[in-house]
């Protein structure tokens, strides 16, 4: 049965609901939302004036309605402990999305917690410790004191390594300025933890080392720049399904060529057209399909990769647009450093490129002519280059990450309108923390350090990596064998006596044992092993800032109570550091207990003020009622200053040539192509017979940890799909439905059967950190130079192992929008 | 900003042949069960008990406009050649679906091609033989599926709706 809601009407917000700003909880693209709450025994009506949105409601709504709301949502959650009604709808205002929900956010009210309505039930309410044998709740103090105790017996024993750390480094939900500058503080100004983990890669390092070693920042350009740019070139990435209302209300208009008057206003003086645009992505996604159907075949050319080989592509584009004289040659000589010996370095002939790559010589020289070849006049191209995890998940990611920044810059498609050299993103930003420096580079790896027995207490900060890990059979088996050690030696003694059970967790550590503490707002499957879980807030629960993918900063208001006793992480962080400044007092070390000063937070605004107003650029000017004046708009960061009631920001950076290197000139970096890295998939991909590329899809946000507790998704993706070619499934004698175990070297992992036309012979797509169903199984443990993995370039074999549930119920039709005929 | 007048394919045309049918044979009759203030007082909405079209009309996949509960809510009337769930008819292959797109409201065409109804809005897509299954897109519920009952004289009517349609805060808005 496919689910429906069976939810045939809806209470109004009355006109006097209160309203709050919010930036949707999910993507990085930042939508902004209204909340509207309101008294649970008032109501609104149909009439104009009767209603929060000042229309007739008693008419039908037309096409993009910013008035209508449906039951996913409303909600009913708990406002100062009483509940109330709550909807929470896309904000027709806002310059990003401009009224529009994804699948996703317009599911935020129902993915609230609450006990009226019973959706996500499962949310901690409360802190949990092992004792007798299970996990139970207790108190904040108690569970706070104890890890404040063993944090200090492990720093006494082993030093400040023997603590490690896997925390978000991201913004919204999950993250957002106050709450990584709560554990930036902690681990890297009152202590200094080396052996740290970000959220979705084994050490604490960038995804794009290469570009901010060249001067340029990653998100350098606007949203708006999508509108203006003559042609984009993405490499990597599904925009569609995930930046899907950057792509929605962005990109379409320029295909479309609904964005031209705005072209020749805002540029004058050149000629313009519609856009074209070039995908790198060996496979065919739904961004190619609409693309197509916007703006005709003609105009969109997908360059069908080999896998892992777009550094010889990059290079061999940079190689002809030079070879062709279209670079922006006063701009090189000006603004940048290294050009010569780059292209040098990086030579690739088409027929070269051709070769490795596998795509016709005629594309990619069309691909150079689209990127570069000037306009009429001479008027140079406006070109914006665009990325994501197909390239930063994929192979050698630093040298491939240098090689489209420096075709940027050999085209000068950074700093002005209509163009930039942007990654797309995947979470909203929100960091500002003291300096890492001290962790060195390359950063250690953290999953290797635990598999091989080092550490005595893990902290995990809002992450999964049973889910979202590589090498991940292997960790999570192990990961529960060592704190199984230190459960079964605190089940043996009695909980009350603390001092005996410091000595036999320490103990049990020396054995071998680890520690571990989760911090999340809902169960996790690496938090069923943890000894202490902290139930935190999420946004919407507290007030939150954060940025997204053109660096827009807004303030997400608090709308409802946090469940429970469950807290802001930043706040969570502030306590843990008063624990350990008792912890350590009580045992004597006074020295120790002063680097835990300055947590004497009440709230998320003092963490704020206290981080993000004094250590980002611009934070000088930002206040929370600045920042709630701002509305869902926001501005852009830098923030340069405050005028006539308004923050001033910047809409994009380099305009002035001037980038982030001690010279002001941006870098060329040689970048030549070295084969696979690690070179262990080389061996792999001879072994076996299917690619098993990874990412997300539509429906499914982050490792699922609401849609799995969400019907409406759920049951259309209880397993994990993996798209495969009808061909492919007629050889392994598949149906779509069934269930299927991928297997290879490194481990196994199952998936669901989705027959995909699209998909080539040889390739599949499943999705990455599936809760039941990890990609990361199969994913080998090698990283790049600097500790970055490959999760794209992966081989395997698959075998039936039999049904999914109910899988009649699911429709496997295909995906694609069918264009004009 | 939609480019409908663009979308010409083999579905949208049946989709336009359909209409002209339902013109044709526009006979709908609609019986309010109660009135506006007992309606006001119940938890769910009153549906009208709404007269179709006949078995007759119906051709497989030609798809009928229709309009359910009210003439501001358009939907399509399909019979797909195929028993599915929640089919009605001697044939359990008679379906009936809302054709405002639940994400923003455009209007959906059919795709006889694979049995799908269809947004240009943004590309989002529902299974018409799976209950109005969305199978990609970008809306936040599946697609609002309309209850049907067919009488001795193969009248079909329309009485009752799975989910919210797009655009109203009630599915009955006028009483
Ligand atoms: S596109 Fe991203 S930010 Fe916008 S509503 Fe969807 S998930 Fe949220
Ligand atoms: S209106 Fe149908 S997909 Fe947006």
């Amino acid at each position: 049965m496919t689910y429906k809601r069976a939810t045939d009407q809806l209470p109004i917000p009355p006109k006097n609901a209160t309203v709050k700003n919010v930036t949707c909880d999910f993507c990085i693209v930042g939508c902004g939302y209204k909340a509207y709450t309101w008294p649970i025994n008032t109501q609104g009506g149909t009439a104009p004036g009767e209603n929060a949105f000042g229309v007739d409601l008693s008419e039908q709504q037309g096409a993009l309605s910013g008035e209508w709301y449906n039951p996913a949502m409303y909600n009913i959650v708990e406002q100062d402990g009483k509940p109330i009604h709550l909807v929470v709808m896309p904000d027709k205002d806002c310059v990003v999305n401009e009224g529009l929900n994804s699948v996703r956010g317009g599911r935020m009210a129902e993915t609230r917690f609450s006990g009226q309505m019973g959706t996500m039930t499962d949310r901690l309410t409360s802190p949990m410790v092992w004792r007798y044998s299970q996990m139970l709740p207790s108190s904040w103090d108690d569970a706070l004191s104890l890890t404040a105790d063993v944090t200090r017996r492990v720093i006494e024993e082993w030093g400040e390594d023997g603590v490690l750390v896997t925390m978000f480094d991201h913004g919204g939900a999950a993250g957002g300025y106050e709450n990584t500058w709560g554990t930036g503080k902690l681990y890297f100004e009152a202590m200094k933890i080396r052996n740290c983990r970000i959220h979705n890669r084994p050490a604490y390092n960038s995804e794009v080392h290469a570009t901010r070693d060249m001067g340029m920042g990653e998100l350098n350009n606007a949203y708006e720049d999508a509108e203006l740019a003559d042609t984009i070139f993405c490499v990597g990435a599904n925009p569609l399904e995930t930046q899907t209302n950057y792509f929605l209300a962005h990109w379409v208009p320029n295909l479309r060529g609904t964005s031209m008057d705005k072209k020749k206003a805002m540029i004058p003086g050149e000629e313009h057209a519609p856009a074209k645009i070039v995908f790198v992505d060996p496979r065919r996604t739904v961004s190619i399909n609409a693309c197509e159907a916007e703006a005709g075949k003609d105009n969109v050319l997908h360059l069908p990769i080999k896998p892992g080989t777009d550094l010889v592509l990059l290079n061999a584009l940079l190689t002809e647009v030079v070879a062709q004289g279209w670079h922006a040659q006063d701009f090189i000589g000006r603004n940048t450093s290294g050009f010569d010996a780059a292209l040098a370095a990086n030579k690739t002939s088409i027929d070269e490129a051709a070769s490795a790559t596998g795509l016709k010589a005629a594309d990619i020289r069309k691909a150079a002519r689209w990127i570069a070849e000037p306009k009429a006049g001479g008027k140079a191209r406006r070109t914006m280059l665009c990325y994501e995890k197909g390239l930063i998940w994929g192979n050698d990611n630093y040298r491939t990450n240098s090689a489209i920044a420096n075709l940027s810059f050999a085209t000068q498609n950074v700093g002005r309108k209509g163009t930039g050299c942007v990654r797309l993103g995947g979470h909203q930003e929100g960091y500002v923390r003291p300096s890492d420096a001290f962790i060195g580079r390359p950063a250690p790896y953290l999953d290797e350090i635990i598999l091989s027995g080092g550490g005595g207490i893990h902290f995990i900060w809002a992450t999964d990596t049973f889910k979202s890990g590589l090498n991940a059979s292997k960790f999570r088996r192990e990961y529960r064998r060592r704190t199984n050690i230190v459960k079964e030696a605190m089940s043996a003694i009695p909980y009350g006596d603390r001092e005996a059970q410091l000595d036999t967790i320490i103990n049990a550590i020396r054995r071998g044992g680890l520690f571990s503490v989760d911090v999340d707002i809902l169960p996790t499957q690496i938090g069923e092993a943890a000894h202490v879980v902290l139930p935190a807030a999420t946004t919407g629960e507290m007030n939150l800032t954060s940025m997204n993918g053109e660096r827009r900063l807004r303030l997400t208001e608090k709308y409802m109570d946090p469940p429970g006793e469950a807290m802001p992480d930043c706040l969570i962080a502030a306590r843990l550091a008063n624990a350990l400044e008792a912890s350590f007092r009580k045992a004597g070390h006074d020295d120790w207990a002063d680097k835990f000063k300055g947590f004497d937070w009440k709230t998320e605004e003092d963490a704020f003020n206290d981080g993000y107003r004094k250590n980002a650029k611009g934070g000088e000017f930002v206040t929370y009622d600045r920042l709630r004046a701002m509305g869902t708009n926001g501005v852009q960061e830098p923030v340069v200053g405050y005028e006539n009631g308004k923050l001033i920001g910047t809409p994009r950076l380099y305009t002035d040539g001037k980038f982030g290197t001690e010279d002001g000139r941006a870098r060329f970096f040689p970048a030549q192509w070295r084969g696979f890295d690690p070179a262990d998939r080389g061996a792999q991909q001879e072994e076996f017979p299917f690619l098993i590329n990874s990412g997300r899809k539509n429906m499914i946000w982050q490792n699922a940890f609401y849609d799995q507790r969400s019907p409406f998704v759920w049951e259309r993706f209880k397993m994990p799909p993996i798209e495969m070619s009808p061909g492919d499934m007629k050889k392994l004698g598949l149906e779509g439905g069934d269930l299927v175990e991928v297997y290879n070297d490194v481990g196994s992992t199952q998936a669901m059967v989705y027959p995909t036309a699209a998909a080539q012979s040889g390739q599949c797509f499943m999705i990455f950190a599936a809760p039941v169903g990890q990609h990361g199984n199969i994913v080998s443990r090698g990283v790049n130079e600097l500790r970055i993995p490959n999760y794209k370039n992966v081989w395997a074999n698959i075998r039936r192992i039999g049904r999914v549930p109910d899988a009649d119920t699911i429709s496997f039709k295909d995906l694609e929008y069918p264009q004009d005929s | 900003m939609p480019k409908c007048d663009r979308l010409v394919d083999v579905g949208r045309r049946q989709f336009l042949r359909g209409g002209a049918v339902a013109a044709a044979g526009a006979a709908a009759t609609t019986v309010a069960p109660s009135g506006p203030a007992k309606a006001a007082s119940r938890a769910r909405v009153d549906y009208p008990s709404t007269r179709l079209a006949n078995v007759k009309d119906l051709k497989v996949d030609v798809p009928l406009d229709i309009e359910y509960p009210d003439a501001d809510s358009p939907g399509v009337l399909l019979k797909l050649g195929q028993r599915v769930p929640g089919g009605v008819g001697p044939d359990g292959d008679i379906v009936a679906y809302s054709t405002l797109c639940p994400h923003k409201g455009f209007g959906l065409t059919y795709s006889a091609a694979d049995k799908t109804l269809n947004c240009p809005g943004h590309y989002s897509r529902f299974d018409a033989e799976m209950e109005g299954q969305q199978i990609w897109g970008h809306s936040n519920q599946n697609l609002p599926m309309f209850t049907l009952r067919i009488d001795d004289k193969g009248d079909i009517h329309g009485e009752g709706v799975d989910e919210l349609i797009y655009g109203r805060t009630s599915n009955v808005i006028k009483g």
